[in-house]
Order: C-alpha cells, then sequence, then structure tokens
C-alpha cells in the first residue's frame, strides 16, 4: 500500500513543530501502524534524513507508550493502541496527518514523543496503597462481591496511556485520574485511602494544568482500554463527599 | 501510612480549596444550572396561563407582584445563581483553554456533541436573550407603552400583562428574537441537563443514555412550550380580540 504522511516534526521541547510530508511506498496491509513508521524511517535513513522519533515498547496493546495523534484522533481509528492498528484500515493512497498527543501538562519532547511524567506525579499523589498487603492472597479468601470485582477491573483496564487527556478538547485527564481513584477505592485493599487518594490525586491533577471535564466524552471514545466515563461521576461524588470529611473536620 | 502533601494540604479552609477545584468548580455550574433549570420549567408554567385568558395572566403577574420583599428576594437570588453559573464557567473556560494551547491540525471532534461542543458560545447568547426579555417585559423600555398598560382585575386596578404580550408578541422581529433566543437555550440545555448528573456524579453507565435523552427531550419540550406563546399570537391571533 502506499500514503502520503504528514508528520509532526520538532527538534526539541523549546523549538517550533511543523507537519513534514512523507511518502510510505510498499506498505503491507497487514503491516501496524508503528511497522509503518518503521519502513518509513529505514527509507529516511538512506536519504540522510533524521528518522521519525516515536515512542513504542510493547507493540501489542498494553504499554500505552505510543502516544500519536493520527488524523486528529489518539491511536487513530478504532479503539485501541497504535501499534494494533492495521494499515488495512486505511485506504491506498490516504493521506495521513500525525501528531503528537496534544495537552499543556504533556510537553512535545521531540517529534512525536511527548513527556507523560505528570500521570506519574498524579500517581504518587495517591494511586498506590500505602502498606504492603503481601503476595496474592488465595481465591476468595476475601470475599468481594462479582459487580464490584468486575467493576474495578473494567477501571484497572486503563494502561495510562494518555489518549484520555490528548482527546479532551479541554485537556483533561479525567479519565485516568477516575479510573485509578476507582480500581484502588474498590477493592478492600485500596479502601482505608479512598478519600486521601481521591484528595490528592485531583490536587494532583489541578496542579499539572490539565483541563476540566466538560462531558465531552471524546476520552471514552478514544480510550483503547474501553474505560466509561461514569467512573468521572463517581470520583466527582467520592472528591465532594472527602472534601465534605475535611471540611467537617474529620480524618481523611 | 503515609500521607501524600497534596492531600494534607487542606486543613481549615477545605470548603475553599473544594470551591476552587476543578471539581468544586464543575459542581457549582452543574448546582446552578439545576436551578436555573427549574425556574425555567416554573416560569414556563406561570406564563402558559395566557392560554386561560387575560384574567388568568394577569391574577398571576398580581399574585407574584403581590409578594414585595419576596419577589425581590428570588430575584437577588437568581441574579446571584445566575453570576455564579457563568462565573465559574469563566474560570473553567480560562483553565481549558490553558490545557490544550495547541489545537490538532487534523482536528477531528470524536465522541462529542455539537451542543457540548458549543455551551459557551449558547450560553452567552441566551444571555444576550436574557438581557433583551427583561428589557422587553421586566424593565419594559423596549416599548415603554407596555408600562402603562392598566387593568382592573377584581376591582383593583393592575399591570396589564396580558395586553402587553400580545402586543409585544404582535411584532415580527421580536418573534424572531425570542425563537432564535429560545433555540439558543435549547441547545444550551440540550447538553446541560444530561450532563450535570454526570457532573454531580449521580448516574452509572447504564443510566447515562436516560439522563442524555430525558434531558433531550425536557430542552425541547420546554422550546415547544415557551415558543407556544409567540407564534400563537403573531400567526394565530392569539388574545388580539381580548386586547381590542
Amino acid at each position: 500500500m502506499k500514503f502520503h504522511l504528514k508528520v509532526w516534526r520538532q527538534k526539541d521541547p523549546k523549538s517550533p513543530g511543523r507537519l513534514e510530508d512523507y511518502e510510505a511506498d510498499n506498505i503491507p496491509a497487514d503491516a501496524s501502524f508503528l511497522e509503518m513508521l518503521d519502513i518509513v524511517n529505514a527509507g529516511l535513513t538512506g536519504k540522510n534524513i533524521e528518522p521519525i522519533q516515536f515512542e513504542s515498547d510493547c507493540r501489542e496493546g498494553i504499554c500505552g507508550n505510543c502516544s500519536l495523534t493520527i488524523n486528529g484522533v489518539p491511536h487513530g481509528p478504532g479503539r485501541g493502541t497504535t501499534c494494533q492498528l492495521y494499515m488495512r484500515k486505511f485506504r491506498d493512497g490516504d493521506t495521513i496527518t500525525i501528531e503528537p498527543f496534544r495537552a499543556d501538562p504533556f510537553p512535545v519532547q521531540r517529534d512525536l514523543v511527548v513527556n507523560r511524567a505528570a500521570f506519574d506525579r498524579i500517581i504518587q499523589a495517591g494511586g498506590f496503597i500505602s502498606e504492603r498487603s503481601g503476595s496474592a492472597p488465595d481465591a476468595n479468601s476475601v470475599p468481594i462481591p462479582k459487580t464490584t470485582a468486575d467493576e474495578a477491573m473494567d477501571a484497572a483496564a486503563c494502561i495510562g496511556c494518555g489518549a484520555c487527556a490528548a482527546a479532551c478538547p479541554n485537556g483533561s485527564a479525567m479519565l485516568f485520574v477516575s479510573a485509578k481513584v476507582a480500581h484502588l477505592g474498590l477493592l478492600p485493599q485500596g479502601k482505608p485511602e479512598k478519600d486521601r487518594r481521591v484528595l490528592g490525586m485531583v490536587r494532583q491533577m489541578d496542579q499539572e494544568g490539565f483541563g476540566n471535564c466538560s462531558n465531552y466524552y471524546a476520552c471514552e471514545a478514544v480510550c483503547p482500554a474501553n474505560v466509561p466515563a461514569a467512573f468521572i461521576a463517581r470520583m466527582n461524588r467520592e472528591f465532594t463527599a472527602a472534601s465534605a470529611k475535611e471540611m467537617a473536620g474529620l480524618p481523611v | 501510612m503515609t500521607t501524600s502533601p497534596a492531600a494534607k494540604a487542606a486543613g481549615p479552609c477545605a470548603g475553599q480549596i473544594w470551591l476552587f477545584s476543578s471539581i468544586g468548580k464543575k459542581t457549582v455550574v452543574a448546582a446552578t444550572g439545576i436551578l436555573l433549570v427549574a425556574f425555567v420549567v416554573g416560569h414556563l408554567l406561570g406564563n402558559l396561563t395566557i392560554f386561560l385568558g387575560p384574567d388568568a395572566l394577569n391574577s398571576y403577574a398580581a399574585k407574584l407582584h403581590s409578594l414585595g420583599p419576596a419577589l425581590w428576594a428570588i430575584r437577588a437570588a437568581l441574579l446571584g445563581i445566575l453570576v455564579a453559573h457563568i462565573y465559574f464557567t469563566m474560570l473553567l473556560w480560562k483553565e481549558n483553554h490553558a490545557a490544550r494551547p495547541q489545537k490538532y491540525i487534523a482536528s477531528n471532534p470524536v465522541g462529542t456533541t455539537v451542543f457540548a461542543r458549543t455551551m459557551r458560545l449558547s450560553g452567552l447568547i441566551v444571555l444576550a436573550f436574557v438581557i433583551f426579555h427583561l428589557a422587553h417585559f421586566t424593565v419594559r423600555v423596549v416599548d415603554p407603552s407596555f408600562a402603562t398598560m392598566t387593568t382592573t382585575l377584581d376591582g383593583h386596578k393592575v399591570h396589564d400583562v396580558y395586553r402587553m404580550v400580545v402586543t409585544g408578541f404582535s411584532n415580527g422581529p421580536v418573534v424572531l428574537v425570542y425563537v432564535v433566543g429560545l433555540f439558543l437555550l435549547t441547545f444550551h440545555l440540550s447538553h446541560g441537563i444530561g450532563s450535570l448528573f454526570q457532573t454531580l456524579g449521580i448516574t452509572n453507565r447504564r443510566i447515562r443514555r436516560t439522563y442524555e435523552i430525558g434531558g433531550r427531550a425536557l430542552a425541547w419540550a420546554l422550546y415547544a412550550g415557551y415558543i407556544s406563546i409567540p407564534v400563537s399570537i403573531f400567526f394565530f391571533g392569539l388574545g388580539k380580540g381580548a386586547i381590542q
């Protein structure tokens, strides 16, 4: 297959970037989007052009490293990560625009590579369980209702890729934060720190400069892990409830 | 257990910290939104008394005005709610803009609705419409003759609201302003009503669709109810005979 690429090239975080045109020739239909970029890069090296920088790690859809916005949609058309997007999804001869994830707290490092350390700092503000809970407990030694376990698993599916914040017209990270808040807060090991977790993570999210949710649901539409925006509603009420406890002077 | 530094920061001003957090501001917008929707519903029910004839509308209006200080308290509260709704939206707007300074060149608003994306614009147009509406029928500066229209109801001299409304809506451009202004309100509420349940956290993934459809249905029902008045007067001659 053959494609015309318009790729965001940016030398370093301070330089202005711009779209540059590249041709992708002889691309197998079953190549993943990242493999297509590998092929293009191999061709560029021969021509003494700096290869297009992008991030990838697992290439099996679970790491969330690829920070590519393809034709205006983070991770491109369809759900899933960029490595799970195959070129057969496109038509031969298509023009494809590739930009980095956009959100102020995700500064572009180079080309399509963005710095998502803001997410790490949000996790450090409460996205953990302080007490070591030992190795994995025996099944059913701690009874957890099936619905609760399922709900927690749906939230735990979040791979922290940042597509939600990149898709949000407000650059809001609420889908990510709410998934972490729900996944840890629903289960017995994480419940004792539920209040301080939601307070800490939301405040850190605000401090990082992420925007506010306008209930556009663009996040949900691009999430490769299918995390539903209902978790944002849950986080909203948990944050307000925890704040009310603080206002009443109760320990959180 | 360690306490994260961010969680420790609250202390005595926990209320203020909540209020100006992302979720606090959104909650204020949603809560004031509910109150404004409640007002819009109540206002419509009162206005629909026009279909019961001049005496029904005039006695409803006279009853409202007889509340005296209570009426002014309600008006002040409404103004406060409106100001809070707009002020907190502006704060959110500013932050949202700063959080996404660079737009995508190949923009694709996947998953969103046109109602959601135009909330601020539709809201500002509705604000302009509300100001016009107040100038038109409350302060009565658009047509000063409205202020002098009186009638007798049960032996008392009262303001002839019925005559004012019928005269007001006999004017083509004015009817157009109402039809367009109210349409923008419907546009605003098409996202707003369903969305506030999400912000307040009283939803889940199954019921959200119901809230969205219900919210849109209510928004359109309000539109139908409101424009029935100018449309009936302008196109179907409602009340023309009564005010001769």
